[in-house]
C-alpha cells in the first residue's frame, strides 16, 4: 500500500468504528437506560420496550454489530488487496 | 437418588470428562505438534473464550442480583456483553497484529519502559486477585450447601480445591476441554431455565417465556390467574411487598450508566481475555473470534434475565405468607449455610416478606437464588445437580486460570525477568508455588469478608481494569504521542483512585451508603470515573513529556494495517521493537 492508500484505509476503518460505536451507545445507554422509561409505554413480545432493550435487545444488537464489523473489514481488506489468507 | 447423591455423581463425572479430554488431547498434540497446523477454528476458539469469560459471577450471581435489582440489574448484562464490541473494534485486531503474549509485555514495548511493564504487571496481579476472591466466594457457597456446612467452612474448603485445581491445572488453555466445560456450563444454566419456563408459561425458550402468559400450573404456583402476563404478575408481587415494579428502574440513572461503562470498558481491559486474541492465526480471526465468543456468551446472558424473573417470582410466591412451622424445603436446606435466615418475628405463625426491613422475616442472599431455583420450582434432583456441576466448572476454571496468572506474574515476570535475573528454575518454581498458596489463602480471607455479592466483587475487578489497562492500551494503539511517563502516571492514578474508592466504601466503611458516594456513583460503577481520571492524567503528562522515540511511533503506525501492508519505503518500520 502507498502512504495515500494507508491513510484512506485507516480513515475508512475509523469511520466504521464511529458509526458502529454510535449505534452501540444509542442502544445500550440510550434505549436501555436513559430512555427506557419512555419506551416502556410501547410493548414488544409481551415486554415493555425499554425493559426488552435492557434485557434482550441490547445484547442481540452487540452480537450483530461485531459481525457487521467483521464483514466490513474483510471487504475493506479485499478492496485494498491485503486480505489475509 | 437424593439431591446430594446426584450432585456427587454429576460433578465427579463432569470433572472426569474435563481431565480425560485434557489428557487425550495432550497425548495427541505431542504427536501432532510438528505436523499439524495448530490453528483452532474461530468458532471453537470463541466457545473456549466464552468458558474463560463466564465465571461464578455470570453463572450464579448475576441473575440473583438482577432478581433484587429489577431492570437496573441489566447494567451487568449489558456491561459484560457490550465490552466485546469495544474489544472487537478497538483492541483485539491491533493487539493480534502486535503479536506478543501478555498485556504487560505490550505495555512494556509500546511504552519503551521496564517501569511501565512492572506497573502493568502489578495492576494485572491486583485485578486477577480481586477476581479470584469473587470465585472463591462462589465455590464456597456451592460447597457450603452441598457439604452441609456453613459458609466459612465452605470458603476454606474452596481455597484448598481452587489451589489444587490450579496446581494440577493441566486443562487450562486446552481448547477442547474448555469446549466440554462450555457444554456442561450452558446445560447447567439452560436446562433448569427451560423446565421453569415450561412450568410457568409453557414456552420452551426462557427469554420468550419471560414475556409470556401463565399456564394453569404456573398460575397456581404464583397465586395468579392463568393467562395473566408473567411480568405483570411479578410487578404486582413486587409492589404488594412494598418494592418498586420489577420492570422499572429505581437506581439513579447516572449510577446505572457508570456501572455499565465500568463493566464494558473493564471487559475490554481484562488481561486474561485480551490474551485469547493474541493466539488466533490471523488478524481478521481476532475480530470474528470476538464475535463468536459473544454469541456463546449471549446464550447465557439472554437467559439470565429470564432466570431472574422466574427466581424472583417463585421464591416470593413459595415463601410469603406460608406457615412458619413448615417452611419450603429449599429455605430450610439453605439455612445451614448462613446465607438464608427466617424467623416468625411478629408471631402470626406465617413468614412474611417486605421491603421494610423492620417487618421482613425472610432474608435470602441473592447469590443463592440461581442455585436454589430448581429446588424452588421442585425440579428433579438431577437438574439441581446439573446446576451445581455448571457452577463449579465455571468458578473453578476461572479461579484456577487466574491463580496461574498471579503465580506466573510474580515468579517469572516480576522476580525472574526484572528483579533477580539469575534466579534458578527451581527457585522460580518454588516462588510460583508460594505465590499461589499465599494468593489462595489471602483470597479466602477476603472471601469471608466480601466487598459485596459475587458479581459485585467481580465488578470491582472490572472497575480496576477499566481504570488501568483500557486507557493505556487504547492510547497505545490510537495515539502515537502517548509517552511512557503518561502511561505510568495514568495507570497509577486510575488504579489508586478506583482501588481507594472501593476499599473505602466496601471494605473500611461499608456503613457509608449512597448519600456519601461521589455523585451517587456506587463502588461498582466508580471504574467509569477512574477511567476518565486515568485518561486525563495520561494525556496531560504525555503532552508535557518528550515524545516517544521514532521506532515506537512507527510500531504504533504499523499496528493499523494488516500484515500484507507493511509501510513501504519509509525505512524504519518498527521491526526492531516488533520482533
Amino acid at each position: 500500500m502507498t502512504p495515500d492508500q494507508q491513510a484512506a484505509y485507516w480513515k475508512q476503518n475509523l469511520a466504521y468504528i464511529a458509526v458502529l460505536l454510535s449505534i452501540w451507545a444509542a442502544v445500550s445507554y440510550g434505549a436501555a437506560i436513559l430512555l427506557a422509561d419512555a419506551l416502556d409505554r410501547y410493548r414488544l413480545f409481551g415486554f415493555p420496550l425499554g425493559f426488552w432493550f435492557a434485557t434482550q435487545g441490547s445484547i442481540l444488537t452487540f452480537v450483530a454489530l461485531v459481525f457487521v464489523y467483521v464483514k466490513l473489514m474483510n471487504d475493506l481488506d479485499r478492496k485494498y488487496g491485503v486480505y489475509e489468507r | 437418588m437424593g439431591v446430594i447423591a446426584w450432585t456427587w455423581l454429576i460433578v465427579v463425572a463432569s470433572f472426569v470428562l474435563y481431565f480425560g479430554i485434557a489428557l487425550y488431547t495432550r497425548a495427541r498434540s505431542a504427536v501432532d505438534y510438528y505436523v499439524a497446523d495448530r490453528s483452532v477454528n474461530p468458532v471453537l476458539n470463541g466457545m473456549a473464550t466464552g468458558t474463560d469469560w463466564m465465571s461464578a459471577a455470570s453463572f450464579m450471581s448475576m441473575a440473583g442480583l438482577m432478581a433484587v435489582m429489577g431492570r437496573d440489574g441489566s447494567a451487568y448484562l449489558m456491561g459484560w456483553t457490550g465490552g466485546y464490541v469495544l474489544l472487537a473494534v478497538l483492541l483485539a485486531p491491533y493487539l493480534r497484529k502486535y503479536g506478543k503474549y501478555t498485556v504487560p509485555q505490550f505495555v512494556g514495548d509500546r511504552y519503551y519502559s521496564t517501569a511501565a511493564r512492572v506497573v502493568a504487571l502489578l495492576c494485572a496481579i491486583a485485578i486477577s486477585f480481586v477476581y479470584v476472591v469473587g470465585q472463591m466466594r462462589g465455590v464456597g457457597i456451592v460447597l457450603a450447601r452441598f457439604l452441609g456446612t456453613g459458609i466459612a467452612n465452605g470458603v476454606l474448603v474452596a481455597a484448598v480445591v481452587v489451589f489444587l485445581y490450579g496446581v494440577l491445572g493441566g486443562m487450562k488453555g486446552i481448547t477442547y476441554t474448555q469446549v466440554a466445560q462450555y457444554v456442561v456450563l450452558i446445560a447447567g444454566y439452560l436446562v433448569p431455565a427451560i423446565f421453569v419456563s415450561l412450568l410457568l408459561t409453557g414456552s420452551p425458550v426462557p427469554p420468550l417465556g419471560m414475556g409470556g402468559t401463565l399456564t394453569p400450573e404456573g398460575a397456581a404456583l404464583l397465586g395468579a390467574k392463568p393467562g395473566q402476563e408473567l411480568l405483570e404478575v411479578l410487578n404486582r408481587i413486587s409492589v404488594d411487598l412494598g418494592f418498586p415494579a420489577f420492570t422499572s428502574g429505581w437506581k439513579p440513572r447516572l449510577d446505572v450508566v457508570a456501572i455499565t461503562v465500568a463493566l464494558m470498558v473493564g471487559t475490554a481491559g481484562l488481561p486474561h481475555i485480551i490474551i485469547r486474541f493474541f493466539t488466533v492465526p490471523k488478524i481478521r480471526d481476532a475480530r470474528s473470534s470476538a464475535g463468536w465468543a459473544l454469541v456463546f456468551i449471549a446464550v447465557l446472558y439472554t437467559t439470565a434475565p429470564a432466570v431472574a424473573v422466574f427466581a424472583r417470582a417463585t421464591s416470593v410466591a413459595t415463601v410469603h405468607g406460608r406457615p412458619a412451622a413448615e417452611p419450603p424445603g429449599w429455605l430450610a436446606a439453605w439455612r445451614g449455610t448462613g446465607l438464608v435466615s427466617y424467623q416468625d418475628r411478629d408471631g402470626d405463625g406465617r413468614l412474611s416478606m417486605s421491603a421494610d426491613p423492620a417487618r421482613n422475616e425472610v432474608v435470602v442472599d441473592p447469590d443463592v437464588l440461581v442455585l436454589a431455583n430448581p429446588e424452588i420450582a421442585r425440579l428433579p434432583a438431577w437438574v439441581v445437580a446439573l446446576v451445581v456441576a455448571g457452577a463449579l466448572g465455571a468458578a473453578l476454571s476461572t479461579a484456577a486460570g487466574l491463580l496461574l496468572v498471579i503465580a506466573a506474574g510474580v515468579s517469572h515476570d516480576l522476580l525472574k525477568s526484572v528483579l533477580y535475573p539469575r534466579m534458578t528454575d527451581r527457585a522460580e518454581l518454588w516462588a510460583a508455588r508460594l505465590a499461589a498458596v499465599s494468593a489462595s489463602a489471602l483470597a479466602a480471607w477476603f472471601a469471608l469478608r466480601p466487598s459485596g455479592r459475587v458479581a459485585e466483587v467481580v465488578a470491582h475487578a472490572f472497575g480496576l481494569a477499566a481504570s488501568s489497562f483500557f486507557p493505556v492500551i487504547l492510547a497505545g494503539i490510537f495515539w502515537k504521542r502517548a509517552t511512557k511517563e503518561g502511561a505510568i502516571a495514568g495507570m497509577t492514578a486510575g488504579m489508586l483512585f478506583t482501588g481507594g474508592y472501593i476499599g473505602w466504601f466496601r471494605v473500611l466503611h461499608p456503613e457509608h451508603g449512597p448519600a456519601h458516594w461521589l455523585l451517587g456513583i456506587s463502588p461498582e460503577g466508580i471504574g467509569a470515573v477512574g477511567m476518565l481520571v486515568a485518561f486525563s492524567v495520561l494525556v496531560a503528562v504525555s503532552l508535557v513529556t518528550v515524545a516517544p522515540p521514532r521506532d515506537v511511533q512507527d510500531l504504533v503506525a504499523s499496528l493499523r494495517y494488516p500484515r500484507e501492508a507493511q509501510p513501504t519505503g519509509t525505512g524504519g518500520t518498527g521491526r526492531r521493537v516488533f520482533r
